[in-house]
């Protein structure tokens, strides 16, 4: 096989980026990006975010693979998946204010495609739980109207596709205890003391 | 339904392999990055309902191919005539800036030489699937790769051998 190869002509990294960028560009023009995805450093490690034209439909942790995250968006929503920062940066730029401790409360279209039924009621009830405080299942299950409910809380706890900005990590259990959380019980941790630092500080200020 | 994989693995892994193919086509430069352009906004429309593909780097080059036919008959369109033809010896495009011999080398091959290059040795495509596009029998279409990639290959190493280095 040596005798019939050749290298290839030279195709650059940076050539092919340009060329991604005007693919981003304009598949959007023409409706063709589907979903739209980056990720983002954080202090609770690196996160993918995913959007479609509706809004922001996944934050994923690294734990949970991005690799396979992004599979299941493309068998369940569609495969026009592709890398496209801008469309994700006013998403990371609240994220870096929430973290950085000066957002309270996210002002971003969201997409609930990915859950149904109770799940998304549930889902959808947790931004009214207040910055830096908790509610346990059960009471999360009254407040949705379905106070034997609170099992069925904790698995829309634990399949909210948008962690982190849907608080499901505000959600404790009766007895005090943390909880089960996606990210590892680590993180639920680290973004409830956040929380609870900044919403003290204010409160003594 | 058939699963696929989200498109932008698609780009990755085949991006170069088909933007070699448009600029031993058209000639590096715009010709050759439209091409691309379009070949794969044509390939994310028609992701998620395409039948099941063995080859998807084949497939690509064969909308490559229709992709390039089109920025051809584009740009013959467009063309405004001049009594001046300009200089130089190659028909398709300029080398790129940063003086890459090897795609100047391969614009200056006869044509059906760079186009049997461009689909075979680049593209991936056997001889009969590379017949199909630009026509010929696979055997014709066989010899005109040989003899493309002999040239390539023998400026190459001259070059090579030129700029001192070992081979």
């Amino acid at each position: 096989m040596s005798a019939d190869t050749l290298d290839l002509p030279p195709v650059t990294g940076a050539e092919l980026s340009a060329l991604e960028v005007r693919l981003v560009r304009e598949a959007a023009e023409r409706g063709l990006l589907d979903i739209a995805y980056r990720t983002v450093d954080s202090p609770i490690g690196p996160l993918l975010l995913a959007a479609t034209e509706r809004g922001l439909v996944r934050v994923a942790f690294e734990l949970e693979d991005f690799t396979s995250v992004l599979e299941t968006l493309a068998a369940r929503i569609s495969p026009r998946v592709l890398e496209a920062p801008r469309r994700l940066d006013p998403v990371a730029r609240e994220l870096d204010e929430y973290f950085t401790g000066t957002r309270r409360v996210f002002d971003l279209a969201v997409d609930f495609a990915l859950s149904s039924g109770f799940r998304q009621t549930v889902q959808r009830y947790l931004p009214h739980i207040h910055y830096g405080h908790t509610l346990s299942y059960r009471e999360v299950a009254e407040q949705v109207g379905n106070p034997k409910a609170s099992r069925a809380v904790g698995s829309a706890c634990a399949t909210n596709p948008l962690p982190v900005v849907v608080p499901c990590h505000r959600v404790v259990r009766t007895d005090g205890q943390l909880g089960g959380y996606l990210g590892g019980v680590a993180v639920k941790a680290t973004l409830l003391t956040l929380e609870r630092s900044r919403a003290e500080r204010e409160d003594e200020a | 339904m058939e699963m696929r994989e989200p498109f932008e693995r698609v780009v990755h892994d085949h991006g170069a392999t088909v933007l070699r193919v448009c600029r031993a086509v058209l000639g590096p430069g715009p010709d050759a990055d439209d091409a691309w352009s379009e070949t794969f906004l044509a390939a994310l429309t028609a992701w998620p309902r395409l039948e099941e593909v063995t080859n998807v780097e084949a497939w690509l080059v064969r909308v490559a191919h229709r992709k390039a036919i089109d920025v051809t008959r584009a740009r013959a369109r467009q063309a405004v005539p001049t009594e001046m033809l300009p200089d130089g010896v190659s028909a398709v495009g300029t080398p790129d800036p940063e003086g890459n011999e090897l795609w100047a080398d391969v614009g200056r091959l006869p044509e059906r030489q760079r186009l049997a290059v461009a689909y075979h040795w680049f593209g991936g495509l056997s001889h009969q699937e590379t017949a199909e596009l630009i026509g010929g029998t696979p055997e014709a279409v066989r010899r005109a790769a040989s003899d493309g990639i002999r040239s390539l290959r023998r400026k190459y190493r001259a070059e090579a051998a030129q700029e001192g280095e070992p081979r």
